[in-house]
């Protein structure tokens, strides 16, 4: 009796969404993706929807949450200083 | 330069837009007889500015960007926003060619530049119709106060409520320095041309602009406007630091229509008497 092994290579899918506050159901404010098959080639300024309405959905979608923003208070004397975005939400697909 | 026209400068309500977005965009401004011609003349090439060459004297050798900065509507809203005679910084032709492939990261020109009360400007001249497939100029409006440093917000790809400028020949938008902004892919067929000059201010930018409406109502509406990206809890900071930069513009550090500036910096100084203070002192004298 002979088997066959066959060896699946997994490629990663990367969805970054920006909320509109630190809950993960809270509205998508930005967004970006990149994509590790390479069957397609997101980039700066491609869209005006989102891909989801709220990082949650993204979850109900599949997408796997590997990181999140942490929470970091102001550093004393730049308290209304504005920078980037702050809470920034990445998930992955293996596909 | 000759001084503009009065009825050429921008208006209180067109200033605080530009304080609040970070961007003033002229539709078709340009004629078309110079629109027809700029093609041309970029492809050429514009002759290079030393940095800091005052505006009257840069273009001496380009007698199309003379007539360019000269058109009235254009002289009126440099003088609004920079003042009169602006040094240029620099200028540079962009294209964005057919099919390449390609797009910018989102960023800010040069380097962080965190001044409160002082700001460049720089003009975008589009002599050609955009479409959004020619890939035009993607920013962000009310992004300019944001302290960031020119391409660490390359990772931003999509930002809800982004401007993909499409627009007629002709079009001017001016931005502030600090705005986020990039070229985007030209997915057309045809080659995409802007012309950017950049104008460093050399006078305080305090009421350069038509100040008869300055407490029109609408000013505090276009100070008060959110953007759909921002945060929920930052959004309140960008307010807050528009009206720093409005007083700073205005002179006047008393204006501050929805009170987010006030509140934050009331720190009273005077002092009650002693002895509605004490406790113990009130109990002596009943003793």
């Amino acid at each position: 009796m002979t088997t066959t092994t066959v060896q699946q290579t997994l490629r990663q899918q990367v969805l970054v969404l920006y909320l509109a506050s630190s809950a993960l159901d809270s509205r998508v404010v930005g967004w970006s993706t990149y994509d590790g098959t390479g069957e397609t080639s997101p980039t700066t300024g491609d869209s005006d929807e989102p891909p989801y309405g709220t990082g949650l959905d993204a979850l109900k979608d599949g997408w796997r949450l590997f990181q999140a923003a942490q929470l970091l208070p102001p550093q004393p004397g730049h308290e209304y200083d504005v920078s980037f975005l702050k809470h920034e939400f990445f998930f992955e697909k293996l596909v | 330069m000759p001084h503009p026209h009065r009825k050429n400068l921008l208006t209180s309500v067109q200033m605080a837009h530009f304080v609040a977005t970070g961007a003033f965009r002229m539709d078709a401004v340009v004629p078309d007889e110079m629109n027809r011609e700029a093609i041309d003349v970029l492809k050429a090439g514009i002759p290079g500015v030393p940095y800091g060459t005052p505006l009257s004297e840069a273009f001496e050798g380009s007698a199309f960007v003379q007539k360019l900065v000269q058109l009235p509507e254009i002289a009126g809203a440099i003088h609004s926003l920079v003042g009169p005679e602006p040094t240029v910084d620099h200028h540079a032709v962009h294209i964005r060619k057919a099919n390449e492939g390609e797009a910018q990261n989102l960023h800010g020109d040069a380097i962080i530049d965190v001044r409160p009360d002082a700001f460049d400007i720089q003009l975008m001249y589009y002599p050609q119709e955009v479409t959004l497939e020619m890939g035009g100029t993607l920013s962000v409006p009310g992004s300019h106060l944001r302290k960031t440093n020119e391409s660490d917000t390359g990772r931003y790809q999509n930002l809800l409520g982004q401007t993909r400028l499409t627009c007629p020949p002709g079009t001017v938008v001016f931005l502030h320095h600090g705005i986020w902004h990039g070229g985007r892919r030209n997915d057309s067929d045809i080659d995409r041309y802007m012309f950017k000059i950049r104008f460093n201010p050399t006078v305080r930018q305090v009421r350069l602009w038509n100040t008869d409406d300055l407490y029109d109502d609408q000013v505090a509406a276009e100070l008060g406007q959110y953007f759909p990206w921002y945060e929920n809890a930052t959004g309140r900071l960008e307010i807050y630091n528009r009206v720093k930069l409005w007083q700073a513009l205005t002179g006047d550090d008393t204006y501050d229509p929805d009170y987010w500036v006030t509140r934050v910096s009331n720190r009273p100084q005077r002092v009650v008497s002693q002895r509605s203070l004490n406790p113990h002192a009130a109990k002596k004298e009943m003793a």
